[in-house]
């Protein structure tokens, strides 16, 4: 009957909004981390001023003074600007980034939509995010955005070949392409986790994972010193907030999804019955952090790469490197199935 | 009839017709558009509701490997070949030139999927109006199966075919310029210092006009 259909879809929805109101939350501290842990690496403070009530509390009210910020200003729209598409585009990028976390699992069971393809829909739904920017970069009207834009494009088409390649060494290792079913085939500790019969594919995925979401040390894309922003340059206020939010909603994606499938989600690296060896959803935070943490370091250490030194490593090291580790991991897979998982 | 209306088979068929209406009316919006960029995104939306289309067939990996390649990556190149050419706003739609030619090649297509689908096919169509699988059907399963078991040699003949024509491509575009001045990146990784910088013994200058005046 409809009723259940109708409280199937106000059930799903109330899910949505406990997977997106956090992941809003940790967007804004992680623009807060990100500033005090490079200014940690970089021997500076960063901001520790905002605070509550007269108590400066390390600065951690300063995510909620620059939304505030950011949401009372102007949107300005440049002369000639293509307005509809202008304001879509913020949202595009936005939507992609958070319709992708549909199918990812926290725990086991723990997971919106526990769909067969889960793999395949992610590999989709991060594809999108490329028209946010394109649409930007051209609706935009300036010249710095439409080559921030096309940049983009190109960049994001060429990792994702990588990307696409390494998660189908993933897919090879557990037998499916459903991520509850790739997390399972990792049980046993951290000896039978996928990074270490997948390791050229696991550095390759997180590499191309950095550039897929256009962060430095591959953020040519909005290259300050050579583009001034590249495709959000003409974006001010809220519209500049959202495609802030998508980005910072991308790497989340990324560093969770590197968990997921190449070090063993939700389960502990310790085997065993002792408490510590408990597969838990804390892990699985851990050690999405970690990764988090990765990204901030490569900023704050890494120089930006030429922009044709990104496509020799995309097309010429990376993806020879995933078709060679594919063959050897089907052949492994083969004949030495134990070898492999749990 | 309330009963029908409120069930779930009703919902899933007014779907249909949903998407079914916004592919027609992008499709045509798509060759009646003044604005390439706006038929190029038009495109997008129609392989977005064919994706959902085949969604509603229960082919779920098939519609999202539809949304993944023509979307996100075919139509993505389609974007950025658009916008480098810098194609003008034409004031009529280049539609007009074509229409006759157009309509009739449409009207023999549509005579001759008619006399296929409602003649020799019949019987091989669905009769249910509802594509229902089992709990646990795997669609992927069944595509590798006639891929890769029913279907092997002629899937490897045009994958085959496919890497012809990208080699082919590629060899087209590959045109080397004679003042060519790409770095080379071995030459880069295996240069020493002592090819770039030559360190000269001398001995310290000794002179008394150090702040350059005398």
């Amino acid at each position: 009957m409809i009723w259940d259909q109708i409280w199937m879809i106000i059930w799903t929805l109330l899910k949505i909004v406990a997977i997106v109101l956090p992941l809003i939350i940790v967007v804004a501290y992680l623009t807060y981390a990100e500033r005090r842990v490079i200014g940690f690496m970089q021997g500076r403070m960063g901001p520790n001023r905002v605070g509550l009530f007269g108590f400066k509390l390390w600065g951690l009210a300063q995510p909620f003074a620059d939304t505030v910020k950011l949401l009372l200003k102007e949107i300005i729209f440049p002369a000639n600007a293509n307005k509809f598409l202008f304001l879509m585009a913020p949202v595009i990028t936005l939507a992609t980034a958070f319709a992708a976390w549909a199918v990812v699992p926290f725990s086991d069971g723990l997971v919106l939509a526990d769909i067969n393809a889960g793999l395949v829909y992610i590999l989709a739904m991060t594809s999108l995010g490329v028209y946010g920017v394109i649409i930007a970069g051209w609706a935009s009207n300036s010249k710095y955005a439409l080559l921030g834009a096309l940049r983009s494009a190109a960049q994001i088409v060429s990792y994702e070949i990588a990307m696409g390649f390494a998660l189908v060494g993933v897919l090879i290792a557990a037998g499916s392409l459903n991520l509850t079913t790739i997390v399972h085939g990792q049980a046993g500790g951290i000896g039978h986790w996928f990074f270490i019969p997948l390791l050229p594919l696991f550095v390759i995925y997180f590499i191309s994972g950095v550039a897929e979401t256009n962060r430095a040390p591959f953020d040519v894309a909005e290259g300050e010193s050579e583009i001034v922003a590249g495709f959000h340059v003409e974006y001010s206020g809220a519209a500049f907030a959202l495609f802030f939010l998508g980005e910072y909603a991308n790497m989340i994606m990324i560093s969770s999804l590197t968990a997921i499938m190449f070090m063993g989600g939700w389960y502990s690296p310790f085997s065993g019955d002792s408490w510590i060896a408990q597969p838990s959803i804390l892990w699985f935070f851990m050690k999405t952090g970690f990764f988090l943490l990765l990204y901030l370091w490569f900023r704050a250490t890494f120089p930006r790469y030429r922009y044709d030194q990104i496509m020799r490593l995309g097309w010429k090291v990376f993806i020879p490197i995933c078709i060679v580790w594919i063959m050897v991991v089907a052949v492994v897979k083969v004949y030495r199935p134990d070898w492999i998982g749990g | 009839m309330i009963e029908y209306l409120l069930s779930g088979e009703f919902y899933q068929i007014m779907l249909f017709y949903v998407y079914s209406a916004i592919l027609i009316g992008a499709a045509l919006a798509v060759v009646t558009m003044r604005n390439s960029i706006y038929s190029a995104l038009f495109l997008i939306l129609c392989f977005f509701s064919a994706a959902a289309l085949w969604m509603l067939l229960e082919a779920e990996f098939l519609a999202l490997t539809l949304v993944l390649v023509y979307v996100g990556a075919v139509m993505v190149l389609f974007l950025f070949v658009i916008m480098m050419l810098d194609i003008k706003v034409k004031a009529k739609s280049g539609m007009s030139n074509y229409t006759k030619i157009g309509l009739l090649v449409a009207l023999i297509m549509a005579i001759e999927m008619i006399l296929l689908l409602g003649k020799k096919l019949v019987g091989v169509l669905p009769q249910d109006d509802l594509v229902k699988h089992a709990q646990g059907h795997s669609n992927v399963n069944e595509v590798a199966t006639s891929l890769y078991m029913k279907y092997s040699l002629p899937f490897e003949l045009a994958s085959v075919v496919l890497l012809v024509a990208i080699i082919a491509a590629v060899l087209l575009t590959l045109r080397r310029r004679d003042d060519y001045k790409i770095v080379n990146p071995e030459s880069q990784v295996h240069v020493k210092a002592k090819d770039r910088m030559r360190v000269v013994k001398m001995d310290a200058e000794r002179g008394n006009n150090i702040g350059g005046e005398e």
